[in-house]
């Protein structure tokens, strides 16, 4: 059900990639993003999966694990596949029946852009899965605060992930919970068109922004009541301080990406 | 039987596994009144959605009117007709506009035609005690958390279910509204023949309202008895860590401490006036 | 001085129609140390007096004192806020981050206090609360009681002079509520912080020095729990739950029986045998 979509749950682990500060891996997979667009060779994508095999190898986390985050995907990774083969034209056709077509090229592209996408949330999802939500957002923070003084909220917005990333728990469940109810009274979420689906889920809905709200006023109070009054003047439990190998870490990562971007 | 539950394990599919349920073996028949207890995270809730199919068990068979409802996917609203489930805090599924279109939600789905749905409003609403004229046209959300409850659970009656099925309905209920339940609940199971299942941890409500009460432990049914018999045995369910109800506990102690009063008394007007009785006669 | 000193104040809500003010004519002290029980079923403005206490509301009229601090003046919300924590009923809506620890150090943070010391206060809190080793858990995988505790920690952690409770056992189970309530006795008893507890099961006035019974936004009743509980029939009257064993003994009562005051069923046993 809902509960299972966990696309890059951190899982807590003892290992290097753990310990790294989060600015750090923010940094480092906004550059390996960049390295990855700038690769156009299938050999290249094997070279950037095998690496991100070793690290995830060295996360602890079993692959496993991490595959089965990549579920909800599947879909999108599909239909991309398909969008390109069907659609996109050039090369030789390979196969036709009356208006369509399958084109080398499309089917070329379609798998360049599926093993593209497919590398990139691997290994985004590799951040989370291995960066805790608070030192991710405290990370963003860290990274936004010098656009603090052209207004932008960073605290607040980092307060903002943190508390979404808190209730994301609680509201799965909470929705879990009232589709069943509603569907111990009749309602049925599975069948029908997309029209009567979408209709299907009001009784969802409703209930759960309703008691969305209630939450947000509630956890309001309470913030208030422990003394949060924004970003200024707070501290924190878990400082957030660079340690020599996160240097060393993010010094590879630049040669490699810097290798790759050249090769 | 009405429901027949032979060798149900569950497990859920989560990170965690958890075996909430092992090995199963249960038969409700028409007309009982059953309460069920146990620790959170007994498998009492997980038990109640097998009755209904909201959980399909990972192994073993439910049978709902001698019906297998463990592999015929298709025929779960059926099921759903006859066995209605009212959730814990069932006020927070309220969605719609008027509390006549909240209640009227289930009929519709059956398939009723305006009239047919417009009495089955009117009849449970009198049934909880809402008034139809003064409260049919008001939003649900501006009502007040006993009426709102009050509701919810007409919403399920006006499913006519068989087998109506309750999660807690008395979390958070001030003792005018909890009588005003029990009082329901008695009516619905005497006059109008429901088979009423109960889960509570209000073991005053277990042991007035029900004829049969079972105990849940680590997802085992450990006891499965009338109440008089559950609630004799003392240190069983405080092995458990579930408490006696108030009333028995004070009997079983002033009988331990030499003042023979009958213990299986479970109201307490009815249970003072055996104190009363006992203490005159010593 | 008491620590807290509510004189005349009444409360009116802004925004509702009705014109009954949520609280009326509201006069109490509570002692430094004290265990203040307030008790009063839905709607009885108990809910709306905590909230005046930690400066979520301010009095429509009349004055509140918290340790010499009034609340009507606004310098001093936040020293009032650090001095008296509060809990609120429902366990999922107040925790704040996905971490137990990163919970309990949301106050100190706000507070501007050390990381270092910070993380001293988490772990000497969540001890307190009997939470130890639940620092790196996620708050959904608590149960209900756990949660309440891992909120009480929060609070704690801020070191107030006083903690408010409102209801913090309303949405839990038996167990839940034994965890809750044993916490809060032994905070009050062994570390001597204030207590105010709000709660609608007269079972948990037992053990309070002050009983205070609310109904329709005033104070109807003011005393210890063995005279408060005397007024069986008063306190049925605005829809409270009354235990068991003093409902038995005023049945007693009635039949010309004689029994001492009773709070428990220890007592009650006691007093017949």
């Amino acid at each position: 059900m809902l509960k299972d979509i966990t696309i890059g749950q951190y899982i807590a682990r003892d290992s290097i990639i753990h310990a790294l500060d989060a600015r750090i891996k923010i940094m480092i997979t906004t550059i390996l993003i960049i390295a990855l667009f700038t690769i156009d060779t299938f050999m290249g994508f094997g070279l950037f999966t095998a690496f991100v095999l070793g690290v995830i190898l060295l996360s602890k986390i079993s692959i496993k694990k991490v595959l089965k985050g990549l579920k909800p995907i599947l879909i999108l990774v599909l239909f991309t596949l398909f969008i390109h083969i069907f659609l996109t034209n050039g090369g030789e056709v390979l196969w036709s029946w009356k208006f369509i077509s399958i084109e080398s090229e499309g089917v070329y592209i379609g798998f360049f852009m599926v093993s593209r996408i497919f590398i990139l949330i691997l290994f985004t999802s590799l951040l989370t899965l291995t960066t805790s939500p608070l030192q991710l957002t405290d990370g963003i923070e860290y990274i936004l605060s010098p656009l603090k003084r052209f207004g932008v909220p960073a605290s607040e917005l980092s307060m903002m992930m943190t508390i979404a990333l808190r209730f994301i728990p609680t509201l799965l469940e909470e929705a879990d919970k009232i589709m069943k109810a509603q569907q111990a009274r009749g309602a049925d979420f599975e069948s029908g068109n997309l029209i009567q689906r979408a209709k299907s889920l009001i009784p969802l809905l409703v209930p759960l922004f309703i008691s969305a709200f209630r939450r947000a006023d509630d956890l309001a109070l309470a913030m208030e009541s422990r003394c949060y009054r924004g970003g200024e003047g707070r501290t924190r439990l878990h400082e957030l301080e660079y340690k020599y190998y996160d240097f060393v870490a993010l010094g590879m990562i630049i040669i490699l990406a810097a290798a790759v971007s050249f090769y | 039987m009405l429901i027949e539950l032979i060798n149900v394990s569950h497990v859920y599919q989560d990170e965690n596994n958890v075996k909430a349920l092992k090995n199963i073996n249960l038969e409700i028949n028409k007309g009982e009144f059953i309460g069920i207890v146990g620790h959170t995270g007994s498998g009492k809730s997980t038990l109640v959605q097998l009755f209904n199919g909201l959980i399909i068990p990972s192994s073993g068979t439910v049978k709902i009117n001698g019906k297998n409802i463990t592999n015929e996917k298709s025929n779960l609203k059926e099921t759903r007709r006859h066995v209605g489930l009212v959730f814990q805090y069932p006020e927070h599924q309220l969605f719609e506009e008027t509390v006549y279109q909240d209640i009227a939600f289930g009929p519709k789905n059956l398939g009723l035609n305006k009239d047919e749905i417009q009495a089955r409003v009117n009849e449970v609403m009198e049934l909880v005690g809402l008034d139809y004229d003064e409260f049919k046209a008001r939003s649900p959300f501006n009502l007040s958390g006993g009426q709102q409850r009050k509701v919810a659970i007409a919403g399920v009656l006006a499913l006519k279910p068989d087998v109506l099925v309750l999660d807690e309905p008395s979390a958070g209920l001030d003792p005018q509204g909890r009588k005003q339940l029990a009082e329901l609940l008695q009516y619905l199971y005497q006059e109008l023949e429901m088979t009423i299942i109960l889960i509570s941890h209000r073991m005053e409500e277990i042991a007035e309202l029900s004829s049969r009460v079972i105990v849940m432990h680590q997802g085992e049914i450990v006891i499965d008895d009338n109440p008089v018999e559950v609630f004799s045995k003392e240190q069983k369910l405080h092995k458990l860590s579930l408490d006696l109800p108030q009333i028995t506990e004070i009997l079983h102690r002033l009988d331990e401490r030499g003042l023979k009063v009958n213990t299986s008394l479970f109201s307490v007007s009815e249970a003072s006036a055996e104190i009363i009785k006992a203490l005159r006669s010593k | 001085m008491s620590l807290i000193e509510i004189s005349g104040v009444d409360f009116l809500y802004q925004n509702e129609n009705s014109n009954r003010p949520a609280l009326q004519n509201i006069n109490l002290q509570i002692e430094a140390g004290d265990f203040a029980v307030i008790i009063g079923s839905n709607g009885s403005g108990k809910s709306t007096l905590a909230k005046l206490l930690n400066v979520l509301l301010t009095p429509s009229t009349g004055e509140i004192f918290v340790d010499g601090l009034n609340t009507n003046n606004p310098d001093n919300t936040w020293k009032i806020r650090q001095k008296v924590g509060m809990v609120f009923q429902n366990p999922d809506n107040q925790l704040v981050a996905s971490m137990v620890e990163d919970d309990v150090a949301f106050g100190p943070e706000n507070l501007g206090i050390p990381s270092q010391e910070i993380r001293q206060r988490v772990d000497k809190s969540l001890e307190m609360v009997g939470m130890s080793g639940f620092q790196k858990f996620a708050p959904h995988k608590l149960s209900g009681g756990q949660k309440q505790r891992v909120a009480i920690a929060g609070v704690i952690a801020m070191e107030p002079d006083c903690i408010v409770l409102d209801e913090p056992t309303a949405m839990l189970d038996p167990q839940g509520r034994k965890e809750v309530m044993e916490t809060v006795e032994y905070l009050n008893k062994e570390k001597g912080i204030t207590v105010v507890h709000i709660t609608h099961f007269m079972e948990e006035a037992v053990d309070a020095d002050k009983v205070i019974v609310m109904n329709q936004g005033e104070i109807l009743h003011k005393g210890t729990p063995k005279t408060i509980f005397r007024l069986v029939k008063q306190l049925k009257e605005i829809n409270l739950d009354i235990p068991v064993a003093v409902e038995v003994a005023e049945y007693l009562r009635q039949e010309n029986i004689n029994i001492p005051d009773i709070l428990s069923i220890d007592e009650l046993v006691e007093a017949l045998c």
